[in-house]
């Protein structure tokens, strides 16, 4: 899968000497239209989207994300929906890559070979299962690849050094490192040395991967981190959407005011 | 699918934690790959070494206080004039419910790891309660989650906690219920998770508290085949164990040193919470037919829509309010070893007052379901069937409720 989407947005971000800024929504939030033009909004600043799966119990995420997908929710979002948008996100920017991420039991629910060949018509670029660990997630990562779909895998701080390895040694295009013990849209505990150290650890196992951080990035952390191949924002997005439809503000240029300032913050 | 004979329901899984190739698992974020891995590790160490086992079954004896009686209902039996009712009165043990088991093994597992912090669920307030009690006895540090709704409905549990010393978070997410609970503390441990333990309440949750959990309430039918013995010499041609069943520890308990038995010998009954009668919310996964999904780290049976979301559930019993159950009864379902069926909020009412009208126990909320099933079949049997009933709280913790809907105090 060298020439996804995925790898070249990376390639594109080293000629310009800056990581790649990776963005996090969550699909229908607040509704599918909004969500349509966020994402067209923001992507003339982001390299890489990442579109959530709303999820009622997701274990894994904190009160900002949780927020965006209760009302995401609530406003009636669901998984064909999903993929409605970023097809026709797609038809506007083909070149844009689009990550879903979610939880498995919807997965499971649609079916797993279903969801895959959707995601594949959609024009989906690559997929973060929060839920499915390695090793359990080598089937469903092979037929992704099979599929040219990105399984992007995760890496935390406690992934053991044979664990490490191994996921390294699965992984596709990809790799998704969490940057200290939380759940999404946490404040950074870890100091941005030590993070970039055991991102480097990563880097070192094997170079010709792309390797993003996130977790507790937002506008005041985002520059010290920025030697990685690539940061990912979303807890900080989400805030800012709630924010927004709390005060009657537009959310589409708040939104995208917020990213072209994380964008300035790294180039 | 199939049950194997002399293994513990326990340990009959696969190398991914699946019982009958599709019950239960790991679904856990990478960051609890690791916990959920020395966790495993050092439960494999410690329930073969004798000085743990020593030590499990002191605390059971001397703090638990073990054997729970068993007992005949004599007046309810010749009331309904059927089968022979008798109840295990779990509720005896220390605290008040069969959760002491669990929340004594998890803190001994949480001192044995070096660990001062630990962290659970609660709905009826008992896990949470003898989670409390626990930390206290082994001076750990105790946090505990519950939904808004239940530290409202069950506040007797809340005053008990606060009263060892435990914190109470309350959880606002969703329905304010178990669910919500489970979720929140799961995220803490996944922020935690460097310092902290993590105890389940119940036999869900990833593969490895499934286990613990089990093995910890096994002392309940490991009593209760002694007190069988003893009272009818060998055990009995026909007997019926039926259990309530929220997340299944209780009943898993209860079952455990039975389920080698020919199901004409020991029939295994399972009760679920039907929620109110005119409501079409339940918690009810087994016996109402529900899909297989993901819920809290576990594959299993679950009140969800056809896109995977969970569903809110209803029920007057906080402890029974959870949509999932535990993969090992899914597993003794789909194997047709146990039945399970459910009760609503009405009829756990009126075995309730029946129960207590005739006999001096107080079951709570939850083994009142259980009773509304023995109260229902036990006329359609004779005297040489024998009934038990796990009785495994105890009702104090539901004053507010029985006030209300029976005018009781
Ligand atoms: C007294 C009592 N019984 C039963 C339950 C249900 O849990 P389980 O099915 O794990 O026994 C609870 C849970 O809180 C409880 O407090």
């Amino acid at each position: 899968m060298e020439n996804s989407l995925i790898s070249q947005s990376f390639k594109n971000a080293k000629k310009e000497k800056r990581p790649a800024l990776l963005t996090y929504i969550v699909a229908g939030d607040n509704s599918k239209k909004k969500s349509l033009e966020i994402l067209k909004s923001i992507s003339n600043y982001a390299d890489i989207c990442e579109l959530g799966f709303p999820h009622n119990t997701p274990i894994a995420d904190g009160g900002q994300i949780q927020t965006s997908a209760y009302r995401a929710i609530k406003n009636g979002i669901k998984i064909n929906d999903i993929f409605s948008i970023v097809n026709k996100f797609k038809k506007f920017k083909k070149n844009k890559p689009i990550i879903l991420m979610g939880y498995y039991n919807m997965i499971y629910q649609y079916n797993e070979d279903k969801f895959i060949a959707k995601c594949k018509n959609s024009k989906v670029d690559g997929l973060i299962v929060v839920d499915l660990p390695h090793p359990e997630n080598k089937s469903f990562a092979i037929k992704c690849k099979k599929s040219g779909i990105n399984f992007i895998q995760l890496i935390s701080p406690t992934t053991s050094k044979l664990r490490l390895k191994k996921i390294i040694s699965d992984s596709h295009d990809m790799i998704y490192y969490i940057s200290m013990l939380s759940t999404t849209g946490g404040k950074l505990k870890v100091s941005s040395k030590k993070i970039i150290a055991e991102y480097r650890k990563i880097k070192n196992h094997n170079k010709t991967k792309n390797v993003v951080i996130g977790f507790g990035i937002t506008e005041k952390t985002i520059k010290s981190l920025k030697k990685a191949d690539g940061l990912v924002v979303g807890s900080a997005i989400c805030k800012e959407i709630t924010r927004s439809i709390k005060r009657r503000q537009n959310v589409v240029t708040n939104v995208t005011n917020i990213v072209k300032r994380l964008k300035n913050k790294i180039i | 699918m199939k049950l194997k004979k002399n293994i513990p329901l326990i340990d009959q899984h696969d190398k991914f934690g699946f019982w009958g190739g599709k019950f239960g698992g790991s679904f856990i974020p990478e960051t609890l790959k690791k916990p959920v891995e020395d966790l495993t590790k050092e439960f494999q160490r410690l329930r073969k070494n004798k000085k743990f086992i020593k030590k499990r079954d002191y605390y059971f004896k001397n703090y638990i206080g073990s054997p729970t009686s068993f007992v005949k209902l004599e007046n309810l039996s010749n009331h309904l004039g059927g089968a022979q009712i008798w109840a295990k009165i779990v509720s005896e043990a220390n605290g008040g419910a069969h959760k002491i088991y669990n929340a004594t093994v998890h803190a001994l597992i949480c001192k044995a790891m070096g660990k001062k912090y630990i962290v659970g669920d609660t709905g009826a307030g008992y896990a949470g309660k003898m989670l409390s009690m626990a930390a206290k006895k082994f001076g750990l540090k105790c946090k505990i989650f519950m939904g808004a709704k239940d530290i409202k409905r069950q506040k007797p549990n809340c005053d008990a906690m606060r009263k060892n010393g435990a914190e109470i978070v309350p959880v606002y997410s969703g329905s304010q219920t178990l669910v919500d609970a489970v979720s929140e503390c799961m995220r803490y441990w996944v922020s935690n998770c460097d310092n902290t333990h993590m105890c389940v309440g119940s036999t869900v949750g990833p593969n490895i508290f499934v286990k613990i959990c089990g093995w910890s309430t096994t002392q309940i039918s490991r009593e209760l085949k002694k007190q069988l013995m003893k009272e009818f010499k060998r055990i009995p041609k026909k007997i019926k164990l039926i259990n309530c069943v929220g997340g299944g520890s209780s009943a898993y308990g209860f079952w455990s040193e039975f389920i080698d038995y020919n199901k004409k010998q020991v029939e295994l009954i399972g009760v679920e919470a039907g929620g109110p009668q005119r409501s079409k919310l339940h918690a009810a996964p087994l016996s109402k037919n529900a899909k297989i999904g993901i819920l809290h780290g576990a594959a299993s049976y679950v009140c969800q829509n056809n896109e995977g979301q969970i569903h809110e559930t209803e029920s007057i019993s906080a402890g029974l309010d959870y949509p999932g159950v535990s993969p090992i009864h899914c597993f003794l379902k789909d194997t047709k070893r146990a039945r399970y069926t459910y009760a609503n909020d009405e009829a756990a009412l009126n075995a309730y007052k029946l129960v207590t009208k005739f006999e001096k126990i107080n079951p709570s909320l939850e083994p009142s379901h259980a009773f509304a099933e023995a109260i229902r079949i036990a006329p359609k049997f004779s005297k040489d069937t024998i009934i038990i009933v796990n009785s495994c709280g105890d009702a104090k913790k539901d004053r507010d409720i029985l006030k209300e809907r029976l005018g009781k105090n």
